[in-house]
C-alpha cells in the first residue's frame, strides 16, 4: 500500500489551519516553503521554496477546494518525469477549540523517490505547523536535511 | 492525544512491534495485523486501541475495511521538546554512524 495518512489535533480554529496551508506568508513560518495558487477547483497551484529564489519544487492542480474544510491537490514533479500522486487536507472540528487535520497522500505508486520523501517531510511540517498554531515557536525544520517538500 | 499517551503506548514491545509492520507495509487492516503474529486476535484489538487513542494510528475506512496507517507526527512532537535545531544534523550523524558500524558487524 502507498499511501500514508497523518493526523495530528491543534487547539485553533478550521480557519487557521485553512490559512497556514494555503497562505505563502503563513506557511514559510512553519514549512520554509509555501503554497500559491488562487485555490479554486480547476487551478493550477505551486510549491514555491520560501527564499527569494521562488524556485517551484513542486506543482499541480487544484482538484477540490471548500474552505476551511477540505483541499485536494495533485502533487507533481515541475519537469513531469512522474506520474502525479494526490494529496488531501480534511480539517474538521475535534471537540470545542480542538481542530483535527488529516493529511491523505495517496497515488503514489509510481514514485518510490517520491513516497521516500514525503513520508520524512510530512511529520515535521505537521509537527511544526502545530507548534506554531499552538505555541507560535517554529524551527527551520529543512535545516539539516536537503530539499524536501 | 497527550504525550502521556504516547509514551504509555510506546512502552510496550507488542504494540513497537505492531507500529514495525505498519512502518513495512502501512495502511493495513486488522486480518492483515494478526497475520504470523503470536498475539491473539483481541489482543491486538486492544493494542491497536491504545495506539488509536495516542495517535500513533491513523484510520480510514475503506468499504467495510478499516485500515491502519502509522502516524509518526506526535513522535515528532515529543522529539522537538527536547531537541534544538543545531542538535538535529549532529544526532543525525551520530545515528547513521551507528547504523553503519552495526551492520558491519553482522
Amino acid at each position: 500500500m502507498s499511501d500514508y495518512v497523518y493526523v495530528t489535533y491543534i487547539y485553533t480554529t478550521p480557519q487557521k489551519v485553512w490559512d497556514a496551508i494555503t497562505k505563502p506568508e503563513f506557511a514559510r513560518r512553519y514549512w520554509v516553503h509555501c503554497n500559491v495558487s488562487d485555490w479554486k477547483p480547476g487551478s493550477r497551484w505551486e510549491h514555491r521554496h520560501g527564499d527569494d529564489s521562488g524556485k517551484v519544487l513542486i506543482d499541480g492542480t487544484v482538484v477540490e477546494s471548500d474552505p476551511p474544510r477540505r483541499l485536494v491537490i495533485t502533487w507533481t514533479r515541475p519537469d513531469k518525469s512522474k506520474t502525479p500522486s494526490r494529496v488531501t487536507f480534511d480539517i474538521a472540528d475535534y471537540a470545542p477549540g480542538l481542530t483535527c487535520l488529516t493529511v491523505t497522500h495517496d497515488q503514489l505508486e509510481h514514485d518510490d523517490a517520491m513516497a521516500a520523501s514525503i513520508s520524512g517531510g510530512w511529520p515535521k511540517v505537521l509537527s511544526n505547523l502545530k507548534s506554531l498554531l499552538e505555541t507560535g515557536k517554529t524551527e527551520n525544520i529543512w535545516l539539516t536535511k536537503g530539499k524536501e517538500g | 492525544m497527550s504525550m502521556d499517551a504516547v509514551f504509555k503506548a510506546l512502552a510496550d514491545p507488542s504494540r513497537r512491534q505492531l507500529l514495525d509492520r505498519l512502518f513495512a507495509r502501512n495502511g493495513q487492516t486488522l486480518n492483515d495485523l494478526c497475520g504470523g503474529l503470536e498475539m491473539s486476535r483481541q489482543a491486538v484489538t486492544k493494542h491497536l486501541g491504545i495506539l488509536e487513542e495516542a495517535n500513533l494510528i491513523a484510520v480510514q475506512w475503506r468499504g467495510r475495511e478499516k485500515l491502519h496507517y502509522l502516524n509518526p507526527v506526535p513522535i515528532f512532537d515529543v522529539a522537538d521538546r527536547w531537541i534544538g535545531k543545531f542538535e538535529r544534523g549532529r544526532l543525525r550523524a551520530l545515528g547513521d554512524l551507528k547504523k553503519n558500524l552495526e551492520r558491519e558487524e553482522k
